[in-house]
């Protein structure tokens, strides 16, 4: 069990090694960073200044060493567009892609999870093909169509909601949240839904499937043949059963959702770390790119470790594989 | 069988796009502003002959659709070509040759799927964009968004392939092959790759509604296509902004075109899934 | 005579599948006895398991019971609504499944499964239930069965597993076990000692037994009666004793014939020619006549019913009395 998390902890170390290198690359030789410093007319002799101020100069193993090492406690470097510590921006949009990323996730998982029962356990009743037939169209549909929708309805037509941007923010040392705020909530609820839905649609698919093969299994049938009660075959055995592959992809989804906030975030202005990075990629603002993959893998690489450790917790079956193999 | 219709018809109206359109909306000498913002035709402020309205350019929007779906299209196929590509011969060679190089292909693999595409195909986008300038032309961006999907996709097919090849490669025919003395690369792809090509089919029908919906998001997120050559994403985001003077029918349509496609071409891929029924989930 | 734990009238069951409807059990009638182990035996397909899980209301549909009857110590427990048959299941029948691999719950401990057994049946309290889980993995033959009632599944061997399924299946004292191929998917070694289990619970608490295999030998030495089974009717059933050495249908004949036997007799081993019948293509008639060395008209045309010899009872013209003699 402890050889296990250590070699997937090594992994996922390896993993954050590359991404570094592929972020310093791009911070290093995509774009001249003593260009986008300075202004047509500098003088050379000022930009050579520059450039071994910058320690542009020095061999790029160390140039990769001392960039991981001030990556690692947060110093990404300069923002071209801002001239602002991308540290500062992006501690600054954090909070509301985090809170965007999270209650959409949660939509995700307790939607899908109950539609997906749902649609196992009525297969042939008509809100279950309803609800397969919407899948299929929530998959097709890509997520800034489903924002924009949204927003023609409930913004435009009806005026329930804003259409952009986070409400009222209430601080909390460095973190702003709009989740104790009523126009804060009401900004939300667009956002995380058309985050969330294909994620939600995944996950209902997802349980779907898996329940309909649990359902088949001969524990059962045997659970049956034991006379225990319908709920306690369906909730007890087959939803737990079921819900080993799901937390798994759940989990991983979080990440992608994180990146996926990247279109949400465009559509509704929400003024978190997706859209500070297309702002970035429209502006090739390369210190915020590269700092944006940085955070992002490395909250990938967390998740990928946590569901593979939590995977064991939750199935006997692994723990023993694993704790022999390790 | 609906669905290959219909995309065969989206494929159809793609190529025949010029003798179908009422105007070339790239064509400035052919825009009118006294045509600008016509709703469509069946409501009261309908103007003939512009079907589904026009834009604040007096752009006819179906002429726009119909070229943008052209747009759409080749980039999407461009890009499952790349990536199909790149994919089947790293696949092959990882399959075939084993060992590091094997590992290799393998680990990149699985790292890169833990990240989604469309972050990898921005950071393609962005990269490329510094390295060749900001004023990069459409039809450079058009090569750009192909090899940004491309790179974004590949990981599938490889796995894939390589599977196959595994399997293929014990085999008493490889061994004959191989004992007459056909070199490598020509036993790869004359005798095992047919073998996989029925998945690859399939990965590329799915990927194909992945491409469009890639790059349809980043010309919506304003780093794919430019206004001077829209694809469906482009217009799409360049509607969006009379969405809340009452001009819904800029956005709708497009909306409405991209939807039909990718629904189309995923259920065609469902259907050539369960076709071939080649072992995928 | 005092009434049997389990009679079954007439059993039909029948699939719908898209083109037609399918008659998988045709008329099956048999009686256990209170501590009686009646053995059905036959190919693959001839309808045994089925009238198992018919008899405990476990058909999935498009299968359905349409018609005859099946009592349970005098009970009609066939077409009971769904709860009621339920608390019969588990309660008063146990069931044993073949792969005692997969009928755990591989994420439950063994103890949390039997106790959640207990408890649906039975009022006692959590402490109560899982004492009796203890005592009876101790009955089915599991070592330190307080140590391993916290085990999970996968930890268990194959025979212990199918010791963990018979412990399920009995827990609530039934009257009737159904155990449906409780042998084949396990070693030989330890077949012996899974069917010698069963056999001592049935005489220990009068439970009364019915075994669905397909190997004579077990058949032999377990069973007090032997039912012979053949796309979806019963052939012959009879004292196991009479069926063995003398069976009277010819495929019961057949079957017979194709058991070696240690004696070293240097008869060949007899075959049947010729598989059972799908079945979508069940011939009118007899349905074993076009693979019977005895098949005369009246086979082809007319379907034989049960008739009584002694202590057996065969379901083949060639014991009708009436034309005995045209058939010899």
């Amino acid at each position: 069990m402890l050889a296990f998390t250590v070699r997937r902890a090594i992994q996922a170390i390896g993993v954050m090694i590359a991404v570094g290198i592929i972020a310093f690359s791009m911070f290093r030789f995509a774009g001249d960073p003593v260009n986008q410093m300075v202004s047509i007319d500098t003088p050379a002799a000022e930009r050579a200044a520059i450039r071994e101020q910058l320690g542009l100069n020095d061999p790029i193993p160390v140039q990769f060493v001392r960039y991981f090492a001030g990556a690692a406690q947060f110093n990404f470097g300069i923002s071209y567009q801002f001239r602002q510590p991308v540290a500062t921006l992006l501690k600054e949009r954090m909070p509301a892609t985090l809170e965007l990323a999270t209650v959409a996730t949660i939509l995700a998982i307790v939607f899908g999870i109950l539609t997906g029962v749902y649609s196992a356990l009525r297969r042939d009743s008509i809100p279950a093909k309803i609800l397969q037939a919407v899948s299929l169209i929530g998959i097709s549909l890509p997520t800034f169509l489903i924002g924009i929708l949204l927003i023609y309805l409930f913004a435009v037509t009806l005026g329930w909601l804003p259409s952009f941007g986070r409400g009222q923010v209430v601080r909390i040392g460095w973190w702003t949240t709009g989740l104790l705020t009523v126009s804060g909530l009401k900004a939300l609820i667009m956002p995380s839904v058309t985050l969330g839905l294909f994620q939600m649609t995944l996950i209902m698919r997802l349980v779907r499937a898996e329940m309909l093969e649990v359902l088949r299994t001969d524990y059962i049938r045997f659970a049956r043949a034991r006379g225990l009660t319908t709920r306690a075959i369906h909730f007890g055995h087959a939803l737990r059963n079921t819900l080993v592959p799901v937390i798994t992809v759940a989990g991983l989804q979080f990440g992608s959702v994180i990146a996926f906030a990247i279109i949400t975030e465009t559509v509704f202005q929400w003024p978190g770390m997706g859209l500070l990075f297309v702002q970035a990629v429209q502006n090739v603002d390369i210190p915020i790119m590269a700092a944006y993959l940085l955070m992002v893998s490395l909250i990938f690489v967390t998740i990928n470790l946590a569901v593979d450790i939590l995977y064991t917790v939750v199935d006997p079956r692994l723990r023993a594989t694993v704790s022999r193999a390790g | 069988m609906l669905a290959a219709a219909v995309t065969l018809s989206f494929l159809l109206l793609a190529i025949f796009a010029p003798l179908l359109s009422v105007q070339n909306p790239f064509d400035p000498a052919q825009l009118q502003l006294a045509n600008s913002r016509f709703a469509p035709l069946w409501t009261a402020d309908g103007q003939s002959p512009f079907l589904l309205g026009t834009d604040e350019q007096g752009r006819d929007v179906l002429s726009a659709i119909l070229y943008g779906l052209r747009i759409s299209l080749a980039v999407g196929v461009l890009g499952v070509l790349f990536s199909g590509t790149l994919g089947v011969v790293l696949g092959l060679i990882a399959g075939y040759v084993g060992g590091a190089v094997d590992s290799l292909i393998m680990r990149i693999a699985d790292v890169q799927l833990t990240f989604p595409a469309i972050l990898i195909a921005l950071l393609v986008n962005g990269v490329a964009k510094s390295v060749f300038g900001n004023r990069l032309d459409a039809t450079s961006m058009l090569v750009v968004l192909v090899i940004a999907i491309g790179l974004s996709f590949w990981v599938q097919y490889a796995r894939t392939v390589r599977g196959s090849v595994l399997v293929e490669k014990n085999k008493d025919y490889v061994a004959a092959a191989q004992l007459i003395g056909l070199p490598a690369p020509v036993i790869m792809l004359r005798h095992v790759l047919p073998n996989a090509m029925g998945p690859v089919l399939v990965i590329a029908t799915i990927n194909l509604a992945l491409a469009i919906i890639t790059e349809a998001t980043l010309s919506f997120l304003g780093v794919g296509l430019p206004d001077t050559m829209p694809s469906l994403g482009t217009l799409i985001r360049i509607g969006n902004n009379y969405l809340f003077s009452g001009e819904w029918w800029i956005v709708a349509f497009p909306g409405i075109a991209l939807a039909a496609l990718i629904l189309s071409i995923n259920l065609l891929g469902d259907w050539l899934r369960d076709a071939l029924n080649p072992r995928l989930r | 005579m005092t009434e049997p734990v389990l009679s079954v009238r007439n059993l039909q069951v029948e699939f719908a599948t898209r083109r037609h409807t399918l008659r998988a059990i045709d008329g099956v009638s048999f009686d256990i006895a209170k501590g009686e182990v009646l053995g059905v035996v036959g190919e693959s397909g001839a309808g045994k398991s089925v009238t198992g899980l018919a008899v405990i209301g476990l058909i999935d549909p498009p299968g359905r019971i349409c018609g005859g009857e099946i009592r349970l110590s005098g009970l009609r427990i066939d077409h009971l609504p769904a709860e009621e048959i339920r608390r019969i299941r588990g309660k008063r029948v146990g069931m044993i499944f073949q792969d005692p691999l997969t009928s755990l719950n591989p994420l439950y401990r063994i103890g949390d499964q039997i106790v959640e057994t207990i408890k649906t049946h039975m009022s006692l309290s959590d402490s109560a239930a899982r004492k009796r889980a203890i005592d009876l993995l101790a009955e089915v033959g599991i070592p330190a069965p307080d140590k391993r009632i916290d085990g999970y599944p996968h930890e268990f061997s194959g025979g212990m597993r199918q010791r963990v399924v018979i412990a399920l299946a009995i827990c609530a004292e039934p009257e009737l076990i159904i155990a449906d191929e409780p042998t084949t998917a396990l070693d030989v070694s330890v077949q012996a000692q899974i069917i010698g289990l069963i056999k001592r619970l049935g005489r220990d608490h009068g439970t009364a037994v019915m075994l669905v295999t397909h190997d004579m030998g077990v058949i032999a030495e377990t069973c007090d009666r032997v039912a012979v089974m053949y796309s979806g009717r019963i052939a012959e059933i009879g004292p196991v004793g009479d069926v063995v050495r003398n069976p009277l249908h010819p495929y019961a004949r057949g079957l017979m014939g194709a058991i070696p036997t240690l004696a070293g007799d240097d008869k060949r081993l007899v075959q049947i020619p010729g598989a059972m019948p799908r079945l979508s293509a069940i011939p009118p008639g007899c349905s074993f006549n076009p693979r019977c060395a005895f098949a005369f008209e009246r086979c082809r045309i007319e379907r034989p019913e049960p008739i009584r010899r002694g202590a057996q009872a065969v379901a083949c013209h060639l014991f009708d009395a009436s034309v005995k003699d045209s058939a010899a």
